[in-house]
């Protein structure tokens, strides 16, 4: 057997790609050109706008001069935009969750980081725990800090992390059901998932937030926070479930078939072959859906609760600032691309390490 | 449109008079007593009323209002809590006892007073809707903005008096409603539109937000009448009284010279009206269900009305306001408060 050659490598020259890819027809330079001039002439104006020009310190509205960006405003506020109302005493508290929810996840970027597994799993099953004792309070001597307090970036997370925490297995158990063969749970999970994936995450909220406390006896009012965080769980769910569903039909009669022949029961069958192959055959959607979960945790705003970009629209109309509007929106961008970027590119990282683009 | 708002104004009524029925075992006074501190409603940020500044406070003339009811209870101005509330939930949030008082900026109509199932207590700020236009197009008067396109924030009664005072006057005009105000006075600044119209309380502070404020001027014209104060269930005549009293309390303070600053001094006073008021002489308070030198502690806690009005919105403050109607029935304005006694 004569032993295959490797391709031979193909030399980069630069300036020939440039001829290949930019240059090779009439219509491709003249995009060239119009795209390379409009990029010339936007991003000197932008950087000077965000960092030249802009204002980073000072102490008060009348430091911001110039044509940059005011980022002082941001700067004075940030305490506000990261706690909300929390007090400033207690957000110890919440800078810990920070760092554990950063020591959870961090690493899962890291690929030969020690433990990140276990790290990853107490992200999923310990974090949420600790977060219930730390934050809200009352427990062990902590000062009990109501969930009208809460505000800002630490809402958001909040807000994002439990809505993902909670729609998974949730979401898990509604497609196994509508997949099922007892009628009245298929019923159920048919009836559950079409009822919540059709109704707008808004009117959920609005549900929530104005119309259940008129049907609740007065006094017996539970907060408005944990409303909203059950109407954002069971309507995530339901997207969670279809999703999840896709990736159930597109495994094999076979591989059921070969689970009941070794004699496992239904559960184990799903838990050992059907759902590893299925979840991870759905990561791009599972993580579709938790972005779009992510983003849409701003319309909380609607019920008056204030997330990040409802503390920076609630000061952003402060007269003691020039218009600061665009500063505090640019900054609330930044703040979602961080995450939602990152969350990409943990799944990314995940499908090439489980190849289930079956690409090589 | 109207009747489906009518309806849902009935559906929510009639709901809150079953639960008000079955579940008033105590009164608000005594529900808020036990928790300790007053559930107060606010916007969710609205310069001068009531906006969280840098450090998460909450700021304004609404917030003070709501204040002073809770120095009235219990002697401290900061046994309270806000809840931010957006335009659509806040008479919910009263009705189905979520918040004890509605402090939002909310203008006392008719059909608010009478088919809610709330009460008005009283008027803290007595505004009007004005008109901001540029300055090149040369108007000096509302009434020749005829054929005018007009900025509007959508979903207020801001939209419906703009269509009245036109109608009334016979003029036309093109409305480009926006969502925010601050998306209104961006669009004003786009040039999109010759004229705003807001409130006059934030037509400056609206117009302190463009590159160039002297670019515009803010017409004489007030078109529509904007008494905003606090709001209280019905059912609760006690609760109403408190919460109209104090502010009472805090312009006949105004009226009698008490300030925060001098009020240990104005306690010492032989005038029997500021006796009655401090509660060194008389049983107000007791009247009302509230310590006996609740004014006292109102005064000592957040300060007269033209106290809480100059800190908020008055000359100085970035809202710059004149006092105007606000002024004292004394000096000109229409502020008047019973007397105590």
């Amino acid at each position: 057997m004569s032993e295959s050659m490797a391709p031979p490598k193909r030399a980069f020259a630069p300036v020939q790609w440039m001829r290949d890819n930019l240059f090779n027809t009439w219509y491709n330079i003249l995009l060239t050109v119009v795209v390379v001039y409009m990029i010339g002439t936007s991003i000197g104006p932008l950087l000077n706008w965000l960092f030249l020009d802009a204002t980073f310190t000072g102490a008060d509205p009348k430091d911001c001069v110039g044509d940059g960006a005011c980022w002082l405003f941001i700067n004075q506020r940030l305490n506000f935009f990261m706690y909300g109302f929390y007090p400033d005493a207690q957000q110890w508290r919440v800078d810990i969750m920070f760092f554990l929810l950063a020591v959870a996840f961090v690493p899962q970027f890291i690929e030969r980081f020690p433990a990140r597994r276990w790290l990853g799993i107490f992200g999923m099953t310990g974090l949420p725990i600790i977060g219930y004792i730390l934050i809200p309070g009352g427990w062990f001597g902590l000062e009990e800090v109501q969930s009208n307090k809460w505000g800002g970036l630490m809402l958001t997370l909040i807000l994002a992390y439990v809505g993902i925490i909670g729609s998974l297995p949730l979401g898990i158990i509604l497609a196994l059901g509508r997949r099922s063969e007892m009628p009245v749970i298929r019923g159920f999970c048919v009836i559950f998932i079409e009822v919540w994936r059709a109704v707008p995450l808004i009117t959920v909220l609005f549900m929530a937030s104005v119309m259940l406390p008129l049907f609740l006896p007065e006094g017996m009012n539970f907060e408005k926070l944990l409303r909203a965080l059950i109407g954002i769980t069971l309507w995530q769910s339901a997207y969670m479930a279809e999703v999840i569903r896709g990736g159930l039909q597109a495994i094999p009669r076979g591989q059921y078939e070969a689970g009941s022949a070794l004699g496992l029961g239904y559960w184990r069958k799903m838990r050992l072959i059907i759902l590893p192959q299925a979840l991870t055959l759905v990561i791009p959607g599972i993580v579709n859906t938790f972005i779009g979960l992510f983003m849409d945790t701003t319309l909380v705003l609607i019920i008056g609760l204030f997330d990040i970009l409802g503390t920076v629209q609630s000061t952003i109309t402060d007269p003691a600032w020039q218009n600061v509007a665009i500063e505090g929106y640019v900054f609330v961008a930044f703040c979602f691309w961080v995450f939602c970027f990152g969350m990409s590119r943990y799944s990314q990282n995940l499908e090439r390490k489980l190849d289930t683009g079956h690409k090589t | 449109m109207k009747k489906l708002i009518t309806l849902a104004a009935g559906t929510a009524t009639l709901l809150g008079t079953l639960m008000a029925s079955n579940a008033m075992a105590a009164t608000t006074l005594e529900a808020v007593k036990n928790k300790g501190h007053l559930q107060c409603g606010v916007t969710n940020g609205l310069p001068g009323f009531s906006q969280p500044d840098e450090k998460g406070h909450w700021t304004g003339i609404d917030v003070d209002t709501c204040r002073a009811i809770a120095a009235a209870i219990f002697g401290k101005g900061d046994a309270v809590q806000f809840t931010p509330l957006t335009a659509k939930e806040r008479f919910t949030a009263l009705q189905s006892g979520e918040i004890d008082v509605l402090s939002r900026n909310t203008t006392w109509t008719l059909t608010r007073d009478a088919s809610l199932g709330l009460n008005f207590t009283g008027t803290n700020y007595y505004d009007g809707q004005g008109f901001l236009i540029k300055k090149d197009i040369g108007v000096t008067d509302a009434k020749e903005l005829n054929g005018a396109t007009v900025c509007i924030q959508a979903g207020t009664t801001t939209e419906l008096n703009l269509a009245d005072y036109f109608r009334a006057n016979d003029m036309e005009f093109k409305p480009i409603v926006f969502d925010t105000s601050e998306q209104t006075v961006q669009g004003f600044a786009a040039g999109r539109c010759d004229v705003l119209t807001s409130d006059r309380s934030q037509l400056a502070a609206l117009r302190s937000k463009l590159a160039d404020p002297s670019s515009a001027v803010i017409l004489p014209n007030t078109i529509s009448k904007e008494p905003l104060g606090p709001v209280v269930r019905q059912g609760d005549d006690q609760w109403f009284n408190i919460v109209k009293w104090v502010l009472f309390a805090q312009i006949n303070a105004e009226e009698l010279g008490i300030t925060s600053e001098n009020v240990e001094d104005m306690k010492k006073s032989d005038n029997p009206n500021i006796q009655r008021l401090l509660g060194t002489d008389g049983d107000m308070g007791e009247k009302l269900g509230l310590p006996a030198d609740f004014g006292y502690k109102v005064i000592k806690e957040v300060g007269n009305y033209g106290e809480m009005y100059n800190r908020n919105v008055g000359p100085g403050t970035p809202l710059d306001l004149d006092r105007g109607l606000n002024a004292l029935w004394t000096e000109g304005g229409i502020m008047y408060a019973p007397p105590m006694r």
